[in-house]
């Protein structure tokens, strides 16, 4: 069973066409990258992955549960790290991660590993708002993989860690820990290494879909043309 | 399709609207105690009624919209709504102008009809405010639903609470509805009957031009190939525009609405 | 169900314990307003309707102050998304906010409630207490039902503080009718009972938008 099956995926702002006939599919733990301008449709993409946004048109089966009539069935195993990082700033550290242990019904221990996981001990009970933008990333990303989700998506999700916390955040994030993922990114260098499928949008359109041997850096820049 | 009904619907509600007129000149009778300003009745009590079934109309629309998520409910929706909101302006006016001429004051409030409507039409009127304010046509449409069902629930129970809280002591200043002679009745329903149709037509008028406007955007869309931001700056507005997929071809559009 | 409300309503607290936003304000408008009443309406005291009005109005427009900050670190701090992230019911996220604006309303009423029996209040408060706590328990059910409802609405437009008082005020006037007209034989000297009636109205209006805003709120959550 494919983790992702889109099929003429649709959705539009108003009369603005956000996304137009995307279709494709993603095994399981297999890494999707996706290339594409700034209001090409990723952030929209994902959005509607993670049964944020409804599809408009088109039929969309994530771990084999279409949306969105199957969007409870999907909340739980999903993990969204997103532009903003969902974090209440008046909040600590652990007080947050707690609270969204709360939410998936996930234990405190767990809280505790990931604190552990990101080096974040020695601040874990500091509001966010007194913490750098790496730091709160890193809390942000022990938030997306709390609950130990099939599927993964990750929007730009090394913007604001410095190399270090890259390799920090690896284990959680990465190839490695075997969960399928999609990936939104601007480093055509960088996203072309992880990935195992290569989407291309423009404008709400596919521009390209290749398997990662078949595309090269310089085609991924022609889409920002 | 609404463009079919128009023709009828109008011929209809000027027949119904002269009838009605000549009714209420020629032929009820004057009131014993009110005298020829008790006509005004004849306008402002159905003005009252359409109003009141527009808005509990617009909510019963609001929940079509939300269940099945077809902007074409959230439209009609609107519509009804906005088209009702001019109608109870027009039941405020009538019945302040019978206040005074019955009572000496522009505004009483031991009339509960009227403070009820006042009140009501307050809510009402931060309907298209909250359209304005929400840039997302989805998010907006259906943030405008749930107003409009909860606004519908409220006219109600607020009709109760405010009759409640009018001292049963004062007189209604203007006058029961209930046991109206013959020849009055009549003219009642018949100036009822007109202005619902009067009501039903211009909502279809409303409805045909936005729908008319939405194809030809579709059509330069498709032929011009205008993108959205090329078709002008166009204001604003705090009225629905349909979707794409509402209104594609010209047939499909005709079945469309 | 009953453990994510009582996370949401943890959080919620723990944020407002933290910022100390909406509570300090709501009471403090409150005590300010009664002094303005004093001003406006020139007199050293009040009772039974006038008195029951000021308490209402009063308590009114302090509550505004609240429902107008209820959802805002939510929107502003992507709350929504990650509550829509997880496999909870929407209808927890509205159960933890009307508790959280009850609670609100009664730190507000603790406060409220002795400086208008104090400063502006005739008639001493001791004998109708229990009454007035049972009227106004009625009355804060309905704001708070229908303040949710109506934050949730306001709080990702564009003119988030205004149109949630416009919204909300004329959704509030039947409790401001039930409740005052309940309350305003308790502020006499005679400290008589409620009638039943207003009673009965407040409460089913209580029930009505409850219901209201159980069946609409999820449409509210989503994006």
């Amino acid at each position: 069973m494919p983790a992702l099956e889109l099929e003429g995926l649709a959705r539009h702002y108003g009369e603005r066409q956000a996304l137009s006939d995307v279709s494709l599919e993603l095994e399981q733990g297999r890494t999707l990258v996706v290339f594409g301008p700034n209001g090409a449709g990723k952030t929209t993409l994902l959005r509607v992955l993670a049964t944020l946004l409804r599809p408009h048109a088109g039929r969309v089966c994530v771990l084999g549960r279409s949306l969105p009539q199957q969007a409870w069935a999907v909340r739980g195993h999903v993990g969204l790290l997103a532009h903003e990082p969902l974090l209440y700033r008046e909040l600590s550290a652990r007080e947050n991660l707690r609270f969204h242990a709360r939410l998936h019904g996930v234990g405190e221990a767990r809280v505790s590993e990931l604190i552990d996981a990101v080096q974040m001990q020695a601040r874990a009970r500091e509001p966010l708002r007194t913490l750098s933008r790496g730091m709160v990333q890193r809390v942000a990303v022990a938030r997306a993989v709390l609950h130990d989700p099939e599927l993964l998506l990750l929007d730009e999700p090394y913007s604001n860690l410095d190399p270090a916390a890259v390799e920090l955040v690896a284990p959680l994030i990465g190839a490695g820990a075997g969960r399928t993922r999609v990936i939104c990114s601007h480093d055509p260098a960088g996203g072309l290494a992880e990935a195992d499928v290569v989407l291309g949008l423009r404008a709400g359109r596919q521009g390209l879909l290749r398997r990662a041997g078949e595309v090269g850096a310089p085609e991924i820049s022609e889409l920002y043309r | 399709m609404y463009g079919k009904r128009l023709r009828p619907l109008s011929i209809a509600t000027i027949a119904a609207m002269a009838l009605a007129l000549a009714l209420v000149f020629f032929y009820a009778p004057l009131d014993a105690e009110q005298g020829f300003l008790q006509k005004i009745f004849y306008v402002h009590v159905p003005l009252a009624i359409a109003a009141l079934g527009g808005f509990v109309l617009g909510a019963v629309l609001a929940i079509a919209h939300l269940r099945t998520r077809d902007p074409r409910w959230d439209m009609r929706s609107y519509v009804a709504i906005h088209m009702s909101l001019i109608f109870a302006v027009g039941a405020l006016i009538t019945g302040s102008i019978w206040a005074k001429g019955s009572w000496g004051h522009w505004w009483v409030w031991n009339e509960p009809t009227l403070v009820s409507f006042l009140i009501v039409f307050l809510l009402y009127a931060t309907y298209q405010p909250l359209r304005f304010a929400i840039e997302d046509p989805e998010r907006q449409a259906r943030y405008a639903s749930v107003f409009a069902v909860t606004a519908g629930a409220f006219v109600p129970m607020n009709f109760i609470a405010v009759r409640l809280s009018t001292a049963y002591l004062h007189p209604r200043v203007l006058g029961s509805t209930s046991n109206l002679p013959g020849p009055m009745a009549l003219t009642f329903v018949v100036s009822l009957l007109a202005i619902v149709l009067l009501y039903a037509t211009l909502c279809t008028y409303e409805l045909t031009a936005k729908h008319t406007r939405a194809q030809v955007r579709a059509l330069r869309r498709r032929v011009l190939g205008e993108t959205p931001e090329q078709e002008g700056r166009r204001p604003r507005s705090a009225a629905p525009t349909t979707a794409p997929g509402a209104a594609i071809g010209a047939e499909a559009a005709g079945r469309a609405l | 169900m009953r453990g994510t409300v009582a996370a949401l309503l943890r959080k919620e607290l723990l944020v407002e314990l933290r910022t100390l936003e909406s509570v300090p304000a709501m009471s403090l408008f409150a005590v300010t307003t009664f002094v303005v009443f004093h001003f406006a309406l020139n007199r050293g005291s009040v009772e039974g309707d006038l008195g029951a009005g000021v308490l209402w109005v009063t308590l009114l427009f302090a509550a505004i102050l609240g429902v107008n900050r209820l959802f805002v670190a939510d929107a502003e701090q992507g709350g929504f998304d990650g509550f829509m992230l997880a496999p909870v019911d929407a209808t927890a996220m509205l159960l933890a906010k009307m508790a959280t604006l009850l609670c609100y309303l009664i730190a507000l009423e603790l406060v409220a409630v002795p400086a208008f029996a104090l400063l502006l209040l005739g008639p001493s408060l001791g004998p109708s207490l229990p009454g007035l706590i049972g009227v106004l328990a009625l009355g804060d059910l309905g704001v708070a039902a229908i303040g949710t409802l109506v934050a949730a609405l306001a709080v990702r437009t564009r003119a988030r503080d205004l149109l949630g008082p416009l919204l909300g005020l004329p959704l509030l006037v039947p409790i401001v009718i039930g409740g005052a007209r309940a309350t305003s034989p308790l502020l006499t000297l005679a400290h008589s009972a409620p009638s039943a009636r207003w009673l009965v109205t407040l409460g089913l209006y209580d029930l009505v938008f409850g219901l209201i805003a159980y069946a609409l709120f999820d449409f509210l959550l989503e994006d």
